[in-house]
């Protein structure tokens, strides 16, 4: 490592009057320059497809999900958001979840459930605004959580080609 | 003669404080539009039009907050520092003339809440050497140890550099021979703006006046980065929207000094020649003064967020071997001067 020598300034610095001049001019360009704010609530940013957002379970064409409910997400969940009840059913995957119920303050957007689940069932969606006015709004059940398929194209494709 | 003597003046005094307390608040969302364009920001814009009436909910906010006063503090000293700021920040405007005469119902009235005072810029000192007091007060009626700092760092501010600022007036008042501020406005006719004539002056009596409005480069007095909130870290709601005020107050009071005394007053050059009545003259007067003062004010701003602040002991410094050395040097330069032309 060179150390740097500090030249002595000369007399336009010592007066230091030029020195502001120019700093002046720098921040008065800088005022017409394109803003880096976004206007968030208008203007809303699309997250990658590597972006973990909310949890949600894949919603198949035919209406039905492909959770199989075996409970490994429940199992593998470090901060135990999730809560599956099995049940049979007459169609080929023989079990399906009664209720699947994630605990938004609980979920700490990991992913693992993603990882562990066998099916592609559980995907970590694009969304990520999460708001509620009380504890039971932020326990999300079926309803909230099932999501087509083809609007989690992004992330099901981005899974494939990692895995 | 009593419509002479009280109405008028009255009037005029009403008109004064609304048109301050209304560019205050343009102010206050001037400053932090243009800091935010400065910063790559879009600054406040969801209040209104453009943000804004932003101040005005900025002003309600404060009303509604609740005042808090410390224990230890010395209540009615406590209450009376934002006061005397406030007062004095208002008062000294009262000299400074905003456009020539206009006559209205076959009245004579001269735009300036104090027409004919020969001791003007005397008066303009004195006040804003009052200013001290508030700060000072504040600092100690507070009894926390920032708040003290504050207000003494304040104190030694504004006494050196009201020096100089004295010392860069005189120059002028050389030049006009007299202190009435009408006077001096009357005589930078045309192009004769002081400020050509005399640079150094300029430039050390803009220097202090940032000093004395407490403005970025000098703004030690509440440097928040070591003070909290310097004299006003203990005071809340109403009371440090007073101290606000009286900043933004301030800082009108200086840019209109600094128009006045250098940049030409509300004179606009050449406009005589057209020949308008006397009043559209004093209009197109008022507006020239605004105009004027507004670049000024968008200069102090811009000023602020270019800079960062001075070290204490470079504060004193300039204030003591550059400034006043320069003021003098301009007393000098323009008797020189005088004596020559």
């Amino acid at each position: 490592m060179s150390l740097r020598k500090i030249k002595p300034l000369n007399f336009w610095e010592k007066i230091y009057l030029p020195e502001i001049f120019k700093g002046l001019v720098i921040t008065f360009k800088e005022m017409f320059k394109p803003k880096f704010t976004r206007q968030y609530p208008e203007e809303k940013w699309n997250p990658p497809a590597s972006f973990r957002g909310r949890p949600v379970l894949v919603l198949e064409e035919n209406g039905v999900e492909r959770c199989v409910a075996c409970g490994l997400c429940a199992r593998v969940c470090p901060a135990l958001a999730i809560e599956v009840q099995a049940s049979e059913t007459e169609l080929e995957k023989e079990r399906y979840p009664v209720k699947f119920e994630i605990n938004m303050l609980r979920c700490i957007y990991c992913g693992f459930c993603e990882e562990a689940c066998p099916e592609e069932a559980i995907v970590m969606s694009q969304e990520y605004e999460e708001t509620f006015y009380n504890y039971e709004d932020a326990i999300y059940g079926k309803d909230k959580l099932l999501i087509p398929a083809e609007k989690l194209k992004t992330r099901l494709e981005f899974l494939r080609k990692m895995r | 003669m009593i419509v002479d003597l009280l109405v008028i003046p009255l009037i005029k005094i009403l008109i004064i404080i609304g048109i301050i307390l209304t560019t205050v608040i343009m102010l206050v969302y001037a400053e932090r539009r243009i800091s935010a364009f400065i910063q790559g920001r879009y600054g406040p814009n969801r209040v209104g039009p453009f943000g804004l009436f932003q101040a005005v909910a900025d002003v309600l906010k404060l009303i509604l907050k609740e005042d808090v006063v410390p224990k230890a503090a010395s209540k009615f000293f406590h209450s009376l520092a934002p006061i005397i700021s406030l007062t004095v920040a208002l008062v000294t405007l009262a000299v400074v003339p905003f456009g020539s005469r206009i006559f209205i119902f076959g009245k004579e009235i001269d735009l300036m809440v104090a027409p004919g005072v020969n001791i003007g810029v005397l008066y303009i000192l004195a006040m804003s050497s009052l200013g001290v007091y508030g700060i000072t007060l504040s600092g100690w009626a507070s009894n926390n140890k920032y708040s003290l700092l504050g207000g003494l760092r304040s104190t030694a501010q504004m006494i050196s550099y009201e020096i100089s600022m004295g010392l860069a007036i005189i120059g002028v008042i050389m030049m006009t021979g007299s202190l009435q501020l009408d006077e001096i406005v009357k005589m930078q006719e045309g192009w004769k703006w002081n400020f050509i004539f005399q640079p150094i002056g300029f430039i050390t009596f803009v220097i202090a006046a940032f000093a004395e409005t407490n403005r970025l480069p000098f703004d030690l007095p509440e440097a928040e980065a070591e003070l909290v909130g310097g004299f006003h870290t203990e005071y809340s709601g109403l009371k440090f929207g007073m101290f606000f005020l009286a900043e933004y107050a301030n800082m009108i009071t200086a840019s209109a000094l600094i128009t006045t005394l250098y940049l030409g007053g509300y004179r606009l050059p050449f406009i005589e020649y057209f020949g308008f009545s006397q009043n559209t003259l004093a209009i197109i007067h008022v507006v020239t003064f605004f105009v004027k003062i507004s670049l000024i004010m968008f200069f102090m701003i811009w000023v602020r967020w270019t800079l960062p602040r001075f070290r204490y002991d470079q504060l004193m410094n300039i204030g003591w071997k550059v400034m006043i050395p320069l003021g003098l040097l301009n007393i000098f330069i323009t008797g020189i001067g005088l004596i020559i032309f």
